[in-house]
């Protein structure tokens, strides 16, 4: 706590596009307000005035994908009494991820004119891989107003509800007729967590994913049916190796496949 | 005597991403400087390849979280110049209307959020809020007002989902704008205020011979397309960017950088496309312009806060322009059947000129990806703005030198996560 008994909040990125730290700042309306119960004692996003830990409260972005952020990670969590993980790139690897799957010194050769100036490891992971996360939040991006609650709640010393079941449920909620069903589009909602407000199928396209595997989903008879739909084999299988790809619940699944 | 000075700053704040800065002076001449960027490569143009081409504006918005849209945008544009489809004009105003949006989004965050406080002696906004809580808080309301374009458009503000190659997944409904119109005589009112307090703001002196690059149009501002055009006399076809804009290494560094022709640095964003095209700011703005005797060009890269202003007001005025006439278009994509070849496109990101190229192969899968990202191309500005600045930081106070350095890279909204194209630079000056 700080001296006036307020939360210490950090908020660290790691390899990422900065799109969930965007969302701390896009709390619009509740920015201001949050800035006065919590006492933002580091967030490089947002101002130049670093202090050091011990903090509260940790909101973790980007994956880890370099040497030194191996160790940034570590002493983050040894600075943190909570650490949250947000984001697809925290979560599951991110985009980025998808090196993992191939070799990082070919990736080095095409992207960079020198690549052996580059450090970078072979692999793009989850910080749960590394320390131990007390609580993740999906999405690519997260969702701004699930951010909202689960800081209040932690604020509260309340233990925040994070759904665990599948995207499905919102989309029926909201009304917008099966994407699959009707219009016979690839979508991945059926194993995909809830949490986004089902934005793509009521924009009528497929689910991709971006807050990754549900609870305990069964992908293998969803790809078995969207091909037997006529969806190409190989596009389905993409839409689950995408942001959320390298999340163990759908990398292992997919892997069968190839 | 001799005098030697070392400033460090570790780590960059209120920039999007990680970089960091050293120099070192010595009897007030410049004997070391670095600004070096240790934002993780994420290798995009690697594990582009083997995607399909469908895929490539979902996958690019990821490069950057602050202007997903710009990503979404150039890809678009180069990918259907390769299966050779050209959006109606009903799409491309939609188009328009949601990268509106994130200029506005973008630029109230950087103006208000990340680069004012230097101008006024605070940490961060935050600090900022508790002596001017209305400057802050009308600009949230400002900053809202473009999120929510994106977010009705789109989807989301953040990484939207409606945006594909031919256009959009869907387009709003006839009466889905209209919430935009609500407050709108405040939202504009903020927009035009935010010129005058930038006007007011004090300015560090600086000024630097500078060759400005911007995509240029004869009746519009730039923004979806145009020919690239410098204050300098550049004026070639988008397709021809790698020839004009090269990308140079020197041995002393890593950095992807690029230069005119390889040997001068340029500056591309908000201030080089008032200076190119402040003729076609929206009337209102122009007017405003004079009446607060803003005259053209704006060469102190400080002031790129003022054209930032200036580009929100353009932006909020012919984005309700856009709203106001607003019919959903006959059909909310156009659909081309795959095909091998090359495309290549630019589009205005707020931070400025976003370069694409995707080569793909019969079946949509790409074969080869290039993307070259604003910030990589004003690196060496940035450089020679603090190698302009350097010896005056010799009588300055440490720290006071240190936050000067880095308000300097600040003035230009460096997005480095956009730029893990260039990883670390060690300039030497003897």
């Amino acid at each position: 706590m700080s001296k006036d008994n307020r939360v210490r909040l950090a908020v660290y990125k790691f390899s990422s596009c900065d799109g969930c730290q965007l969302q701390v700042l896009n709390i619009e309306d509740d920015l201001l307000e949050l800035a006065n119960q919590v006492e933002v004692s580091y967030f490089m996003e947002a101002t130049r005035r670093a202090q050091p830990g011990p903090y509260d409260l940790a909101l973790v972005e980007g994956s880890v994908s370099t040497p030194h952020e191996e160790d940034v990670i570590k002493k983050a969590r040894e600075d943190s009494k909570l650490l949250v993980a947000i984001g697809a790139c925290a979560t599951a690897g991110g985009i980025q991820a998808l090196r993992n799957w191939s070799d990082v010194e070919l990736f080095k050769k095409i992207v960079y004119p020198r690549p052996e100036w580059i450090t970078a490891l072979k692999t793009a992971t989850p910080i749960s891989q590394h320390v131990k996360v007390d609580l993740e939040l999906m999405g690519c991006p997260i969702n701004k107003s699930q951010l909202v609650y689960v800081i209040s709640q932690l604020l509260r010393g309340k233990k925040p509800y994070v759904p665990t079941y599948s995207v499905c449920l919102e989309c029926k909620a909201k009304g917008t007729p099966c994407v699959v069903v009707a219009k016979n589009i690839p979508c991945v909602g059926p194993v995909t967590m809830a949490g986004c407000g089902a934005i793509c199928p009521s924009y009528g396209r497929g689910c991709y994913s971006c807050f990754g595997p549900m609870d305990d989903p069964n992908p293998k008879p969803l790809i078995d049916y969207l091909t037997t739909q006529g969806a190409d084999k190989g596009e389905v299988l993409r839409l689950l190796r995408m942001f959320t790809g390298y999340s163990e619940k759908f990398r292992k699944v997919v892997d069968e496949y190839e | 005597m001799s005098m030697s000075k070392e400033i460090k700053v570790e780590y960059l704040a209120r920039v999007e991403g990680e970089g960091s800065l050293h120099i070192k002076l010595k009897d007030g001449k410049v004997e070391d400087l670095s600004l070096r960027i240790f934002e993780p490569p994420r290798f995009f143009e690697a594990f582009l390849v083997g995607r399909s081409y469908m895929e490539v504006p979902d996958i690019t918005a990821r490069i950057c979280g602050i202007c997903p849209v710009a990503y979404q945008m150039s890809s678009a544009r180069a990918l259907e110049k390769v299966v050779g489809l050209d959006v109606p004009d009903d799409v491309r105003k939609l188009r328009k209307l949601l990268y509106l949006g994130e200029y506005i989004e973008s630029h109230v965050l950087h103006a208000y959020l990340l680069h004012a406080p230097d101008f006024l002696g605070y940490e961060s906004a935050l600090e900022m809020a508790k002596d001017h809580p209305d400057i802050v808080k009308a600009a949230l309301k400002l900053k809202q007002w473009g999120n929510r374009i994106m977010e009705i458009i789109g989807g989301r503000s953040v990484h939207p989902v409606s945006p594909r190659v031919g256009g959009f997944h869907k387009a709003p409904g006839g009466d889905d704008l209209s919430p935009l119109l609500t407050n709108l005589d405040e939202t504009k009112r903020t927009a035009f205020d935010a010129i005058d307090w930038a006007m007011g703001l004090k300015y560090p002196d600086l000024d630097r011979d500078t060759e400005y690059v911007s995509l240029w149009k004869k009746d519009e501002y730039p923004m979806l397309d145009g020919r690239i055009r410098s204050s300098k006399g550049i004026d070639v076809p988008e397709e021809d960017f790698e020839k004009v804009c090269v990308e140079s290494q020197v041995s002393y560094s890593t950095a992807r950088r690029y230069m005119i022709r390889g040997k001068t640095p340029y500056v591309v964003g908000p201030q080089a496309r008032v200076n190119l095209n402040h003729e076609k700011l929206a009337p209102e703005v122009q007017d405003k312009a004079r009446e607060l005797g803003i005259s053209f060009p704006i060469s102190n890269p400080y002031k790129s806060i003022i054209a930032r202003t200036l580009e929100t007001a353009h932006s909020v005025i012919e984005a309700e322009k856009i709203i106001r006439e607003y019919r959903p278009p006959a059909s909310p994509y156009v659909k081309r059947e795959p095909r091998a070849g090359e495309g290549a496109a630019i589009t205005e990101a707020p931070r400025g000129m976003l370069f694409h190229r995707y080569s793909i192969g019969p079946d949509g899968i790409v074969k080869k990806a290039s993307i070259v990202s604003p910030t990589s191309q004003n690196q060496t500005s940035i450089e020679a703005d603090l190698l302009e600045l350097a010896p005056k930081l010799a009588s300055m106070q440490n720290d006071k030198a240190t936050w000067l350095c880095e308000q300097t890279v600040r003035n230009y909204d460096p997005c480095i996560s956009c730029s893990a194209h260039f990883l670390k630079l060690d300039l030497t000056s003897e």
